[in-house]
């Protein structure tokens, strides 16, 4: 019988109920970081998506090699090149925010990895639109930019959204590894604990709190999708469902649920 | 200005290949102001292929296709002809209302929604009034009581009449029909040839790719068919269906009616 390691609940139980002063600049840490390189990942992905449909070679070729080598990699060494390689001061100054180089350099790391990630499935979502809209569009006299934002975009995003909410799930616990270049965040703040109490409970507390920043989410997703998906159904599904779904089957869209729910 | 302003729409020698598969042979077909053209002709003899190319939705590999007096899709320079920019095709779409097969609505855009979209974004016309327009559009071609209905939620000759309605509201100087009602039920097909009708007598220049032979009766001024990407015969829709003189038109004919 192999003995494992008493945990100590006591401890766990404290950090979950009553975290220390620190913890809260590190629970904003995580979440901006993950805000902003998700963001910076969505805008790279749609840049790199509509240069592999460019016309220019050259274009196509940089959005292919840019995926390549950013999924490619191990988002850990691209974290630790985009430290070692960025210049400048120890603190950026952005406004009002004043953001440590590490912390710049995570996100840069943590963003341009994504829009590896993101070019790909928003690539997807341009692709699984008709040929025919785009089409419709240009014979009314669109040209392809306006087409392409005012028709095609807004359809693909019902297609994109699901796996964009599965890579922001992501991008909350990938921001983790930022603690290797000496970023303050949620999961530093852990590792710090455990280095006085040599003991798992602060990565069980630590867990639990990813947990509810992804539970979270999980339900800002449901609402998402069910705004998008309301004009081209007319029927909705009920908030109600939503949530519940969150826990069933891991958010989206759910309806099959709930097998003993009358089906319309 | 050109002498052949006088068409509105006048395609010479135009051929089109895709790959090895040679579809137009040189087709050459003129269309006057307020003119209903139907062309009809086997599937594969090219038709809808010509019709993507007056609207330059196909690229022409030579030849010439005018709308207005003005070559669609090239333009001259030092004495070639080469591909225009897009912002000159755009605005050239703009005179041309072109009706697909499968509609192709905007499935996120309501109906009125979708018969707005072009003349507020590409027009530049003010919200107001392309909603007022809009909405006469609509109940033209009955359908007054749906503008606020998603298409998903319309029949596809309801569909097709919105799309009818989206090209109009350009006020086009050509409308193109690419088969209409070829992807429709058979029971809804009647209120969509309606509205072309009346649009044909209305004065609507406009080129119909059809196999709807009774709309091509009642409503063209001529009738073109084509075979193996030419045009191989054109005339009346008297002469058309009374005394054909081409032997593929009499069995194409015999076939279909």
């Amino acid at each position: 019988m192999v003995a494992l390691v008493p945990i100590d609940w006591h401890l766990v139980w404290t950090r979950i109920v009553s975290p220390n002063g620190v913890f809260a600049h590190a629970l904003w840490a995580t979440v901006y970081i993950s805000i902003v390189a998700q963001i910076m990942g969505i805008l790279l992905g749609l840049l790199a998506a509509l240069m592999r449909m460019s016309r220019l070679l050259p274009f196509r070729f940089l959005s292919g090699f840019y995926v390549l080598v950013f999924r490619g990699t191990p988002v850990l060494v691209q974290i630790m090149f985009f430290w070692l390689v960025l210049p400048g001061p120890r603190i950026f100054n952005f406004g009002a925010f004043h953001l440590p180089q590490a912390v710049v350099a995570g996100i840069l790391a943590l963003g341009v990895n994504e829009g590896a990630y993101m070019r790909e499935i928003i690539r997807a979502g341009i692709d699984s639109i008709d040929r025919g809209q785009m089409e419709a569009a240009k014979s009314l006299g669109m040209r392809s930019g306006l087409a392409m934002r005012r028709i095609v975009l807004p359809q693909a995003a019902r297609v994109i959204v699901p796996p964009l909410g599965n890579e922001f799930n992501n991008m909350m616990k990938t921001s983790s590894l930022v603690y290797i270049i000496g970023v303050y965040e949620m999961f530093s703040d852990a590792e710090q604990a455990y280095s006085t109490a040599l003991a798992v409970a602060p990565f069980i507390a630590v867990a639990f709190w990813y947990f509810i920043l992804t539970s979270i989410w999980s339900f800002a997703q449901a609402l998402i999708e069910r705004k998008l998906a309301v004009s081209e159904h007319g029927d909705e599904i009920s908030l109600r469902d939503r949530a519940i779904g969150i826990w069933t089957e891991g958010g989206g869209m759910v309806r099959s649920a709930w097998p003993w729910r009358a089906r319309a | 200005m050109n002498a052949s302003f006088e068409f509105v729409m006048h395609a010479d020698e135009v051929h089109k290949s895709f790959g090895l598969l040679h579809v137009l042979r040189g087709v050459s077909l003129d269309v006057r102001l307020r003119e209903t053209v139907c062309i009809i002709g086997t599937s594969g003899s090219g038709k809808t292929t010509f019709l993507r190319c007056i609207n330059h939705l196909e690229k022409i590999d030579s030849g010439l296709i005018e709308v207005n007096g003005h070559p669609i899709g090239y333009r001259e320079r030092k004495g070639k002809l080469v591909e225009d920019r897009e912002r000159n095709i755009s605005r050239q779409r703009t005179e041309i209302g072109f009706v697909f097969q499968r509609f192709n609505l905007f499935p996120h855009k309501t109906a009125l929604e979708n018969v707005i979209e072009a003349p507020v974004h590409v027009r530049g016309v003010s919200k107001d009034q392309a909603i007022a327009e809009a909405e006469t559009l609509l109940a033209r071609v009955g359908l007054g009581d749906k503008k606020d209905a998603y298409p998903g939620k319309l029949s596809g000759g309801q569909q097709q009449r919105v799309a009818i309605a989206r090209s109009l509201a350009m006020k086009p100087a050509l409308m193109l029909f690419d088969e209409p009602t070829s992807a429709l039920d058979p029971e809804v097909t009647g209120e969509v040839l309606d509205v072309m009708e009346e649009l044909a007598h209305a004065g609507t220049t406009m080129i119909v790719v059809t196999h709807e032979m009774g709309f091509a009766k009642r409503a063209a001024d001529r009738v073109v068919m084509m075979d193996e990407g030419v045009i191989i015969e054109e005339g009346s829709p008297e002469h058309f269906f009374e005394s054909p003189t081409h032997e593929r038109t009499k069995t194409f004919l015999s076939k279909i009616l």
